[in-house]
C-alpha cells in the first residue's frame, strides 16, 4: 500500500479497480491546517484525465503491472512499435499514450514497457538521452555568463531552453524525467 | 565538465532573494527592532495537530522560532526580529519546501493590527515602483489592502459557512480549494478572525470570543504570513497545548515534553503580536516564480 508520502508524478495506482498514473502533483497545505495532495490522473485503459485531492491518512493500492524490457523499432501510421529482444514479440503503442515520452525515443533505445491484459499502456524511459539540437540562434559573442539561457529544438522536435553556448548540430543530454538540458556530449 | 547550469541559470533569481533579505534586515534595524537568533535545535516546538517536525536525536529541528521569541518577548525586549531556517516533515510542493526560511517579527504593547501596517510598509519598500507582475498578473500594493474576514471569505467564494465547514471536518480543504486561490487578486488580501479553534497561540478578540485575532497574508493566492494578536493568559495556553498535543499522540506523532519554561514566562509578557513571513514565497512573488524550487540554489532533490 502507498500513503500520501509516496505520492508523486509518475506513480501508478489502482483507483476503482483500474491503473491510473498520476501525471500532475502538488502538495498543498493551508496556513496551520491539514495536508492536501492534489493529482491530476489518467486512467492508463480509457486514457481519461480527471483531478482528485487526497488527505494525509489515506491508503492507496499500486497498479500491479507487468513490466517488459523492450526495444524501440520505428514509427509508422499505427504507433510506436517496440519489439521484445528475447522472442521477437512486437507491441505497438499510439502517440496519445506515450505523450512527451515521444520526444526522448530514439532507433534501439531500450525501454520498458508497462504492459495491463496484453495491452501496452505506458513507457519507462531510461533517465537520460542524447538528442541532437536541430534549431538554435547563434551563440552571441561576448555572452559569456554562464547561466544564460535560450530556447532550442532537438531532433525530436522536442523544444527546451539551453545555455547560450549550446549551437546547432550539438549533441546535448537532456534528463527524460524532467525533461531539462543537462550538458553537451562530447563526440 | 560544463558547469552545472541548472545551478548557474538560477543567478538573476539569487540576485534579487539576496536584495529581498538584505532590504528586510535593513528595514527592521531602521525601525530599532533587535535582530536576535535562536537556537534551531529545541526540545520541543509548540504542538500543532498539522505541522511536523523534523527530530534531531532526542530533541526536534524548529518549526518556528515563536516560543524562544516569546520568552524574549516576556523578558521585556520590545521589537525583535529573526530571519532563520525552519524544517516541517514532509512538505514539498510547488510553494513548499521541507527546510525553508522563515522571517518572524515581534512587537509589546500592540495587537495584529499594527503588523498589517509593517506588511503595508515592507512590502511597498521591497517594491518601490508599487506593482508587480506575476504569471502575467498585475497586483497593485499602492491601495489600500482589502481586509476580509474568514467568515466573509467562506460567505463569499464558497457555498458552506465556516461553521458548517469546521463541523464536518471541510474547513482545511474549502480554504485551500476554494477560497484560497481567490486571496489577493488584484490586491494583497489580509484574512482576518480565523475560528478560535484554528489558532493555537492567538488571543480571542474581545468581546467576540469565537473568533481570534489572526491573520493570513495573501497575493495571488500565495500564503505569505501568518500573525497573531499573542495569547498572553497562561491557564489558557497551556490547555490548548494539551488539547493539540491530544490530538497529536492520537494521530500516532511523537510526543512533545511541555514547553515548561514557555509557559510560566508567559505569565509576564505584556500584550503583543508577532508574525512570521515565508521569505522564498515572498521570493516567488518579486520574482515571478511559479515554483519554490526557482528561489532557492538547492532544492533537498538536488542535493
Amino acid at each position: 500500500m502507498y500513503t500520501c508520502a509516496d505520492l508523486k508524478k509518475g506513480l501508478k495506482l489502482l483507483i476503482d479497480g483500474e491503473p491510473h498514473v498520476i501525471v500532475q502533483f502538488d502538495f498543498t497545505k493551508p496556513g496551520k491546517g491539514q495536508a492536501l495532495y492534489k493529482c491530476k490522473l489518467r486512467n492508463m485503459i480509457t486514457g481519461s484525465l480527471f483531478d482528485r485531492t487526497y488527505r494525509s491518512g489515506e491508503s492507496f493500492e499500486p497498479a500491479a503491472l507487468e513490466e517488459r524490457d523492450m526495444q524501440f523499432l520505428y514509427q509508422d501510421e499505427s504507433g510506436y512499435v517496440f519489439m521484445d529482444t528475447k522472442n521477437y514479440e512486437q507491441i505497438t503503442l499510439s502517440e496519445e499514450t506515450l505523450g512527451d515520452d515521444k520526444y526522448f525515443l530514439i532507433d534501439n533505445m531500450q525501454v520498458s514497457i508497462l504492459i495491463y491484459n496484453g495491452v501496452g499502456i505506458g513507457i519507462t524511459l531510461p533517465n537520460f538521452v542524447n538528442l541532437r539540437v536541430t534549431q538554435a540562434d547563434p551563440w552571441v559573442k561576448g555572452d559569456t555568463a554562464a547561466g544564460n539561457n535560450k530556447p532550442a529544438v532537438v531532433e525530436t522536435g522536442y523544444a527546451l531552453q539551453v545555455p547560450s553556448f549550446v549551437e546547432e548540430g550539438i549533441l546535448i543530454q537532456i534528463d527524460t524525467r524532467t525533461g531539462q538540458y543537462v550538458t553537451r556530449v562530447k563526440e | 565538465m560544463e558547469p552545472n547550469w541548472a545551478l548557474a541559470r538560477k543567478r538573476q533569481t539569487l540576485i534579487e532573494r539576496a536584495r529581498i533579505v538584505q532590504t528586510i534586515r535593513a528595514f527592521f534595524i531602521g525601525r530599532d527592532f533587535l535582530e536576535i537568533e535562536t537556537p534551531h535545535r529545541i526540545p520541543a516546538n509548540a504542538p500543532e495537530e498539522h505541522i511536523d517536525a523534523v527530530a534531531s536525536g532526542d530533541w526536534f529541528l524548529q518549526t518556528s522560532p515563536e516560543l524562544c521569541m516569546k520568552r524574549l518577548l516576556a523578558a521585556g525586549y520590545p521589537r525583535l526580529f529573526q530571519i532563520c531556517r525552519c524544517w516541517r516533515e514532509g512538505e514539498r510542493g510547488r510553494r513548499h519546501l521541507p527546510e525553508y526560511t522563515m522571517l518572524e517579527w515581534y512587537r509589546a504593547e500592540t495587537d495584529y493590527h499594527a503588523l498589517m501596517g509593517d506588511c503595508e510598509t515592507l512590502l511597498r519598500q521591497l517594491v518601490p515602483a508599487g506593482k508587480i507582475v506575476w504569471q502575467n498578473q498585475e497586483f497593485d500594493l499602492s491601495q489600500p489592502w482589502e481586509r476580509l474576514s474568514v467568515a466573509e471569505a467562506f460567505t463569499r467564494y464558497s457555498e458552506t459557512t465556516v461553521e458548517a465547514a469546521l463541523q464536518n471536518g471541510s474547513f482545511d480543504e474549502v480554504m485551500a480549494l476554494r477560497i484560497e486561490p481567490q486571496l489577493g487578486r488584484s490586491r494583497p488580501t489580509f484574512l482576518i478572525e480565523y475560528p478560535a479553534a484554528c489558532a493555537g497561540l492567538a488571543r480571542r478578540k474581545p468581546g467576540q470570543p469565537a473568533v481570534a485575532e489572526r491573520f493570513e497574508l495573501y497575493i495571488a493566492g500565495l500564503e505569505l504570513a501568518n500573525a497573531f494578536s499573542e495569547l498572553t493568559d497562561p491557564q489558557e495556553q497551556r490547555d490548548r497545548f494539551e488539547q493539540s498535543e491530544l490530538s497529536r499522540r492520537a494521530a500516532g506523532k511523537t510526543p512533545y515534553p511541555v514547553a515548561e519554561k514557555f509557559l510560566t514566562e508567559l505569565a509576564v509578557m505584556t500584550d503583543s503580536a508577532g508574525i512570521a513571513l515565508g521569505i522564498d514565497r515572498l521570493a516567488m512573488l518579486l520574482t515571478d516564480s511559479t515554483s519554490i524550487d526557482e528561489v532557492v540554489a538547492f532544492t533537498p532533490e538536488d542535493l
